[in-house]
């Protein structure tokens, strides 16, 4: 089985290919940047490139994965618009991975509670709480878009060794190091696994594909974790007026 | 699911006057899927030639707006999103092409909303990239201009148009397929935009040219006397803030005196004031130029009182007068495809690195 995964969701782009015999798996390639946001103009040449490096077929490919939120709305749709054209032009399903999800795999194997930060802006992180369960990620608490003393407070509660990841890492290392009680044991992973990164996406989305969790290209939509601005002011207006 | 591999278009064989077959010398038919997202509507069309409409399917956002009173580019994003996918296979469906017939891939890359934008352009790419097919960034006003091609096959450059929308006001010199030079373009408001916000003042709603148009029909243009604006030295720019703020004055000082405001004479003597000015920069840039051929494009061109001033003013000068079908004047991407044809003709290719314009110029590449 082979799937093309992309991942355009923060500052990182990245784009990987993955297969798996159902015995063995492994990363055809991968190409990831973190440097400028300028995905539209570099997440398909950077496909390209790879496709071509390991002479891809893009007809053999039995799904495409996408990082599908939470992140950049614009980033989200950059990754989830050439996923739904790479589906519809190939007639292949989607995979929607969830991103927290995604960059929690990066950590495979750990014995810590896995806690991705992505800064979310307005004072919020978008995040999720992991562990491993044998080979398999555990969700104990599901993506979400929280304060980041929320989420402290959760971790502080299960009490147990915590690894943190994200972009969200630098803007509140500070703060989580003020917040977390002293005693509780915490740490951050290595650059080289802290960021997006599609093989992680693609990894995910074997397990995806084997149990039958795929959509079709049609129907896929990114999953934002928030409302449009616009839209929320306006239900808070109605509120107002009702309450 | 529509199955896009499993029907072939039949293979016609043209007969002509002779009874001999088409040998390989005919020029093949060309057939472009184009798609186009750059406001509120998410579009997609196959177009045989660049002249002939296979489809032209527009899943229109407007009623979701409706609700803010104008566009909101996060919710218009989202929902080209959604609809995307679902639109290009209706095209394709319609057209009963599929994407084995194809030649190229047309897309709006510029100007307009840039997250609204980027989900067609990223769309394109991808299938053109999957598909091995052309790619063919496409100008938005362009394809405003090259929506008269569609239903007018004598139209060939050069000639005079004006494309008046909401989002643009141009009075442009096409002087050949795909070579063109801006004479006049608004300094502030665009003309739409000036019937959208009037229409909000005397509680018409979103979108405003329909409704004003419409309402026109009941009142008197000659009851108020709204300014037209003149700019100096620039004989075929506009300027529709000022007529825009007299509207607002005007029924400021009605409500003052108490005086009742009759809405229709309002949309009237607005509309009038908005048209005459077009009409006549217009005429004076025909005067200039020379030549015997006049185009109206966008949104506004669907505006019946502008329609048939424009009418009337060229006949006074024995001047042809080209407009759209309304479906053709509003967002669409018909006029992608017919743009994209004469782009694709003439070797414009874009790379997987095309990114969205939002203040794209027209003429730039």
């Amino acid at each position: 089985m082979k799937v093309l995964a992309l991942d355009s969701s923060g500052l990182t782009a990245s784009a990987a290919v993955v297969e798996d015999d159902g015995i063995n798996s492994s990363l055809l390639a991968e190409y990831t940047v973190n440097y400028k946001k300028t995905h539209s103009q570099t997440l398909l040449p950077m496909l390209d490139e790879i496709a071509g490096m390991i002479e891809l077929d893009l007809n053999t490919l039995d799904a495409i994965a996408v990082a599908a939120g939470p992140g950049s709305f614009t980033g989200l749709r950059i990754g989830s618009a050439t996923a739904k054209g790479l589906g519809l032009a190939l007639d292949k399903p989607l995979v929607h991975i969830p991103t927290v999800d995604a960059l929690a795999y990066n950590l495979y194997g750990t014995d810590r509670i896995i806690c991705p930060l992505m800064d979310a802006r307005r004072n919020q992180v978008y995040t999720g709480i992991y562990e491993f369960e044998g080979n398999r990620l555990k969700v104990l608490e599901p993506q979400m878009a929280v304060g980041i003393e929320e989420i402290a407070k959760k971790l502080c509660a299960l009490g147990r060794e915590v690894i943190f990841l994200g972009d969200g890492v630098p803007v509140y290392r500070h703060k989580l190091t003020e917040i977390l009680m002293a005693g509780q044991k915490f740490s951050f992973a290595p650059g080289h696994v802290s960021r997006q990164r599609a093989g992680a996406v693609g990894m995910l989305a074997l397990q995806y594909v084997r149990e039958g969790r795929t959509e079709t290209a049609s129907a896929h939509r990114p999953d934002y974790l928030r409302l449009p601005q616009a839209e929320r002011e306006r239900a808070e207006r109605e509120a107002e007026s009702h309450g | 699911m529509f199955p896009l591999y499993k029907r072939r278009r039949m293979v016609q064989t043209q007969v002509v006057a002779g009874g001999m077959e088409n040998d390989m010398s005919e020029q093949k038919d060309i057939y472009i899927l184009a798609v186009e997202s750059s406001c509120d509507e998410t579009a997609a069309s196959v177009v045989k030639n660049g002249r002939h409409v296979l489809s032209n399917v527009i899943s229109s956002q407007i009623e979701l707006h409706k609700l803010y009173g104008g566009v909101v580019p996060e919710i218009a994003s989202r929902k080209h999103i959604e609809k995307i996918n679902q639109v290009i296979e209706e095209a394709l469906e319609q057209a009963e092409v599929t994407l084995e017939d194809l030649d190229a891939i047309g897309v709006t890359y510029g100007p307009g909303l840039v997250g609204a934008l980027l989900v067609g352009v990223a769309e394109a790419k991808a299938i053109s990239y999957a598909r091995k097919l052309p790619l063919v960034g496409v100008h938005h006003i362009e394809g405003h201009i090259s929506a008269n091609y569609i239903e007018n096959p004598d139209l060939e450059p050069p000639f005079i148009c004006l494309v008046v929308s909401g989002g643009h006001t141009h009075l442009v010199r096409v002087r050949d397929y795909g070579d063109y030079e801006i004479l006049g373009r608004t300094r502030d408001d665009a003309a739409g935009e000036a019937f959208d916000k009037v229409a909000r003042a005397i509680g018409l709603g979103y979108p405003g040219g329909p409704k004003i148009d419409k309402l026109s029909k009941e009142g008197n243009p000659e009851a108020i006397s709204f300014p037209r604006a003149k700019i100096a030295d620039s004989p075929y720019d506009f300027s529709f803030s000022g007529v825009k703020s007299a509207v607002l004055n005007y029924l400021n000082s009605c409500q003052m005196k108490g005086q009742a405001v009759n809405r229709a004479d309002v949309a009237a003597s607005f509309q009038k004031a908005v048209c005459d000015v077009l009409v006549e920069h217009a005429m004076l840039a025909m005067e200039a130029c020379g030549g015997d051929k006049l185009a109206i494009a966008g949104g506004v061109a669907s505006n019946s009182t502008l329609r048939e001033a424009f009418a009337k003013a060229c006949k006074e000068r024995g001047v042809r007068f080209y407009h759209p079908s309304p479906v053709l004047c509003t967002d669409n991407a018909a006029m992608i495809g017919a743009a994209a044809y004469y782009e694709y003709q003439k070797g414009v290719r874009h790379g997987w690195d095309l990114n969205a314009v939002p203040n794209l110029k027209l003429g730039e590449r």
